[in-house]
């Protein structure tokens, strides 16, 4: 069987506009969390946001690129260019039928979308940008990844809310499997306009709070549900053996174990399907629950939701037994860029040996019996992490990653 | 009745697709196909949209196709404002 291991890392978040700055922002316990700024939301019941500040998409791209892109785009093709150099990787010197690209995507271009729409009613139908046929659409990361760097092999796009992000790994992993040695792989998120914020507005899960320290509280007794937010990672996924002869400069790790579920339909009472996708992927890594050394909760921030996971997690590994954290407490949820950026900062856990902290949670609520890392980095031996991830709608998916001896 | 000149027609493709590394040289743009300079079909029908709009001429998806290069593209919003 072959491997599949990371061996780039492309991250843009709210708390770092790159790998090195956001490592440093997360062992540091720096959210980015704030009252929203991109619009005015003074006429929401939702005011925060984990926002990007300091992106220049024109000192980045192309000015081609520019009139056909939304702002998550942006950000992911400026995502996809870290990770590719980080990986060493120079496209244009591999066979471009053995490169693919399968991101994730939650909701597309919707600030494209909205500036279209408002054309459209404002102003008529011959003022709607020809570019937004594909502008606003889930595929267009992968799209515009695969056409900046002649990308392709087999590509897709993995549309699972906050989960897809691990299901593009997974995809990524099995088209390693299935002969394209590389895959672009993650996703970037981001629709923190006017049109995308009343989008989220009935899932009743969006903070209400005023407060920047107190809007995203997973697994606490305030907790009070979830800030969005924007950005992601790229990870280049690539099988170890063809990695190792490009002569790739590094390797973070390797994905040992993928699987995903589905949630029971609504109101019939079945269990969750998380303690189900983490336990499959146990069983696909072929490790028992007490190799894992930490896990990177979802954190919903919705009471039911944590006890949810607290449960899965208490279910598969014992009641406090394995560390637990959140770093997504200091960027809000990014929907499916939210994943990957776990699958980073995981990755970096195990490089440097520390789990990152959840910022701002002090008391678990009650029946939540976890071992959090709360406030600062905890230095701990690191071989094996968990990601977990669960989308809006029912979609449940878990990724163990792990050291790779050189 | 005041034309389009091929300076003006790229000045527009630019503002709707982008593009402004090949300013200077307009005289030899004028007849190099649009796909040379690196704009597709639907960079075409952006920038044929703005025509439409700003000149009031009314440009069909097939009269745009034919029109491959930037003098051409300019000769029929040209026939189309001296037809009226």
């Amino acid at each position: 069987m072959t491997a599949t291991v990371i061996t780039g890392l492309g991250v843009l978040a709210p708390n770092g506009l790159d790998t090195a700055d956001y490592w440093s922002s997360v062992l540091a316990g720096r959210s980015a969390i704030r009252r929203l700024s991109h619009f005015d939301p003074s006429r929401y019941p939702a005011v925060l946001a984990g926002e990007i500040h300091g992106f220049d998409a024109a000192a980045r791209l192309p000015s081609r690129l520019l009139p056909q892109t939304d702002r998550m785009t942006r950000l992911a093709l400026v995502a996809a260019d870290a990770a590719l150099a980080d990986a060493g990787v120079v496209p244009a010197e591999l066979p471009e039928y053995g490169m693919g690209v399968v991101t994730a995507s939650a909701s597309g271009g919707f600030e494209f979308g909205q500036n279209e729409l408002q054309n459209l009613w404002s102003r008529g139908g011959e003022h709607v940008s020809a570019y937004q046929s594909f502008a606003w659409f889930y595929a267009v990361n992968t799209g515009q990844i695969s056409i900046r760097h002649g990308l392709r092999g087999h590509s897709g796009v993995l549309v699972g809310e906050q989960a897809g992000g691990l299901d593009a790994l997974g995809q990524a992993r099995r088209q390693n499997r299935n002969g394209t040695p590389l895959v672009v792989t993650g996703g970037v998120d981001g629709s923190l306009c006017p049109w995308g914020w009343v989008a989220q507005l009935p899932s009743g899960r969006l903070s209400h709070s005023t407060d920047p320290a107190a809007g995203f509280l997973p697994f606490d007794e305030r907790a009070c549900g979830h800030v969005p937010g924007e950005g992601g990672a790229i990870l280049i996924a690539e099988e170890l053996t063809a990695a190792r002869r490009r002569g790739a400069r590094q390797v973070y790790g390797e994905v040992a174990g993928y699987a995903s579920t589905f949630d029971p339909a609504p109101g019939t009472g079945g269990e969750p399907g998380l303690r189900r996708a983490i336990t499959l992927a146990l069983a696909d890594a072929d490790l028992t629950a007490d190799a894992v050394d930490v896990v990177f909760a979802d954190a919903a921030g919705v009471a039911e939701l944590d006890l949810a996971e607290a449960e899965a997690i208490d279910a598969v590994f014992g009641p406090g037994a394995v560390p637990v954290t959140a770093p997504k407490t200091m960027t809000g949820r990014l929907y499916s860029g939210g994943a990957p950026l776990d699958l980073a900062t995981a990755l970096l856990a195990l490089r440097h040996g520390v789990i990152p902290p959840t910022v701002n949670v002090r008391t678990p609520a009650p029946g939540i019996d976890l071992d959090l890392v709360l406030a600062q980095p905890r230095p701990a031996t690191l071989r094996t992490a968990l990601v977990l991830a669960r989308g809006y709608g029912g979609f449940n998916s878990a990724v163990l990653l792990r050291t790779v001896d050189h | 009745m005041r034309l389009l000149t091929v300076t003006e027609l790229l000045q527009v493709v630019r503002e709707c697709a982008g593009g402004d590394d090949h300013r200077g040289a307009e005289a030899d743009l004028a007849d190099t196909p649009f796909e040379e300079l690196g704009y597709d079909s639907l960079a075409l029908l952006e920038t044929a949209g703005r025509l439409e709009r700003e000149y009031h001429v009314k440009l069909t998806d097939e009269m745009v196709g034919e029109a491959r290069t930037p003098q051409r593209l300019a000769d029929l919003v040209n026939g189309e404002l001296q037809r009226r």
